[in-house]
C-alpha cells in the first residue's frame, strides 16, 4: 500500500509537468457581411489537448472566447459530411483532423471551403453544390412492378460501385477542384461520384440518360485528373478513379 | 500576426451587403436566360478522344520530324531550300507533314480551348480569346496546307 502510495506521489510532479495540454493559436478566417466587406484573419491562442480535433477546439473558441464564430458541425462523428473547411490548406473535415496531425506548432488555418459563397466565417452556400447533385438524378429509377421483397443484387454486382456509396456530400472533393473554382458550372466530383454509385448499379436503369446528362459540356470531360479530390475525401473515395470510369463508359458506350 | 480589425463604418458602400454577402457565383445550371441549352452532342467526348489519339499519333511524327532535321546526316546545318524541296518531291513527306500539321494544330488548339474556358472569368473575354484561337488556328493550317500542295521547287 504504501509503496503504491509513493510510487503514484512519485508519479505525481511528473505528471503535472507532462501536462497533455499544449498553447495552438487557430487563424480563422472570419467573414461578417454585417460588419465589414471584407474577410479578415483573426487568431485564437487556446489551451488544449493535441489529441483533441479541429471541432474541440472551434468549440472551445466558440463556447468560451467569441460566440459569433460560425461554422457548420451537426454529428461530430465523420457521418452528416457538415464540418468540411479548410484546415491548414487542405480541404477535412474538422471533426475527423486530430490537432496533433497537423503540426500545431504554427499557427493552424481554417477557413471555409473555396468555390462557394461565404455566407458568414466558415458556412458557405452549398446551393450550387446541391444542385449539381440534384441534376444527376441520384435515386433508383426503374421500370415494371415493384418486387414485394428486396432487388436482390450478386455480391459482385454490389462491389461494382462499393466505393461510391460511402459519399457522404460534404463537398470536400467538389470544393478543392480547380475546374469547380472558376465558374462553378462543372459538375464537380461530388456529383459525379454519386451518378457512379447508380451508373454501375445493375439495379437501376437510368444509367443512359445519367451518362447522357454528363457527357455535356459541363459534365465529366471537364475534369483535368488532378486528384485533388481523391486527397480531400475524407471518407477516401477514390474519386479520381470514378470519374474516369464513367468516362470509360461513356466511351464504350459510343464505340 | 495582426487580430481582425473590424471596422463598423463601412455601411453605405457599394459591394457585398446582408442581402448579398460576397461575389456571388451563379449556381450550376440555373436555367436562367443566359444559360446556354445542353448540347446533347457528343463534342466533347470527340475533343476528349482526340487528344488522346492524336496525342499518341504526335509523339511519332514530332520526334521523327526531330530527328530527321536536327540529329541524322549533319543535324540542323543541312537543313536548306534544297533539302526541304527534296523531302516534298515525296508524297511520303508530304502526307507525313500534312498530317503532322493538321494533328498538332488541332491539339494544341483544342488544349488552348480547355485552357481558355478553364482561366477566362467573363464570358466576354472567353468568347473573344476563342474567337482569335480559332482564327489563328484556321489560318495556320490553311497557309500550311496551301504551302504543302503547291509548293513549287523552282521558284
Amino acid at each position: 500500500m504504501t509503496t503504491t502510495l509513493d510510487k503514484t506521489e512519485g508519479l505525481g510532479p511528473a505528471a503535472a509537468g507532462a501536462s497533455p495540454y499544449i498553447t495552438a493559436t487557430f487563424r480563422i478566417r472570419r467573414f461578417n457581411p454585417e460588419v465589414a466587406e471584407e474577410a479578415t484573419w483573426e487568431d485564437f491562442e487556446i489551451e488544449i489537448d493535441p489529441k483533441e480535433r479541429v471541432l474541440d477546439a472551434l468549440h472551445k473558441i466558440k463556447w468560451e472566447m467569441d460566440g459569433t464564430l460560425t461554422f457548420r458541425r451537426s454529428c461530430a462523428h465523420g457521418i452528416c459530411g457538415s464540418d468540411a473547411m479548410r484546415i491548414n490548406g487542405r480541404n477535412r473535415l474538422a471533426c475527423k483532423t486530430l490537432i496533433k496531425d497537423i503540426n500545431p506548432e504554427k499557427p493552424i488555418t481554417v477557413e471555409a471551403i473555396k468555390g462557394l459563397t461565404v455566407l458568414k466565417d466558415l458556412v458557405v452556400d452549398m446551393e450550387p453544390f446541391f444542385q449539381a447533385y440534384r441534376d444527376v438524378m441520384p435515386f433508383l429509377v426503374t421500370t415494371g412492378n415493384e418486387p414485394t421483397r428486396e432487388r436482390l443484387q450478386s455480391a459482385e454486382d454490389r462491389e461494382r460501385f462499393d466505393d461510391t456509396t460511402k459519399c457522404i456530400l460534404c463537398a470536400a472533393c467538389t470544393s478543392s477542384c480547380p475546374v469547380f473554382w472558376n465558374d462553378g458550372q462543372y459538375f464537380g466530383p461530388a456529383a459525379i461520384v454519386n451518378a457512379h454509385r447508380f451508373i454501375f448499379d445493375s439495379r437501376d436503369e437510368a444509367g443512359e440518360q445519367r451518362l447522357e446528362i454528363l457527357n455535356d459540356r459541363d459534365g465529366v470531360w471537364r475534369c483535368r485528373t488532378t486528384f485533388n479530390c481523391t486527397d480531400a475525401c475524407p471518407r477516401g473515395i477514390e474519386v479520381t478513379k470514378a470519374i474516369q470510369e464513367v468516362k470509360r463508359a461513356l466511351i464504350t458506350r459510343r464505340f | 500576426m495582426s487580430d481582425a480589425t473590424i471596422s463598423s463604418g463601412s455601411a453605405g458602400s457599394t459591394g457585398p451587403s446582408v442581402e448579398n454577402p460576397a461575389p456571388l457565383i451563379e449556381p450550376p445550371r440555373a436555367r436562367t436566360g443566359k444559360t446556354p441549352k445542353s448540347t446533347r452532342t457528343n463534342f466533347e467526348l470527340y475533343g476528349w478522344l482526340f487528344m488522346r489519339l492524336s496525342g499518341i499519333l504526335l509523339v511519332v511524327l514530332v520526334l521523327g520530324h526531330l530527328l530527321i532535321q536536327l540529329v541524322l546526316d549533319g543535324g540542323v546545318t543541312k537543313v536548306s531550300f534544297a533539302f526541304v524541296a527534296g523531302r516534298w518531291a515525296s508524297p511520303f513527306w508530304q502526307a507525313w507533314d500534312l498530317i503532322m500539321l493538321w494533328l498538332a494544330m488541332l491539339h494544341g488548339a483544342n488544349g488552348l480551348r480547355t485552357i481558355i474556358n478553364d482561366y477566362a472569368e467573363r464570358d466576354n473575354t472567353r468568347f473573344w480569346l476563342k474567337m482569335l484561337l480559332y482564327t489563328a488556328t484556321v489560318f495556320t493550317i490553311l497557309l500550311g496546307t496551301l504551302v504543302i500542295f503547291t509548293f513549287d521547287p523552282n521558284i
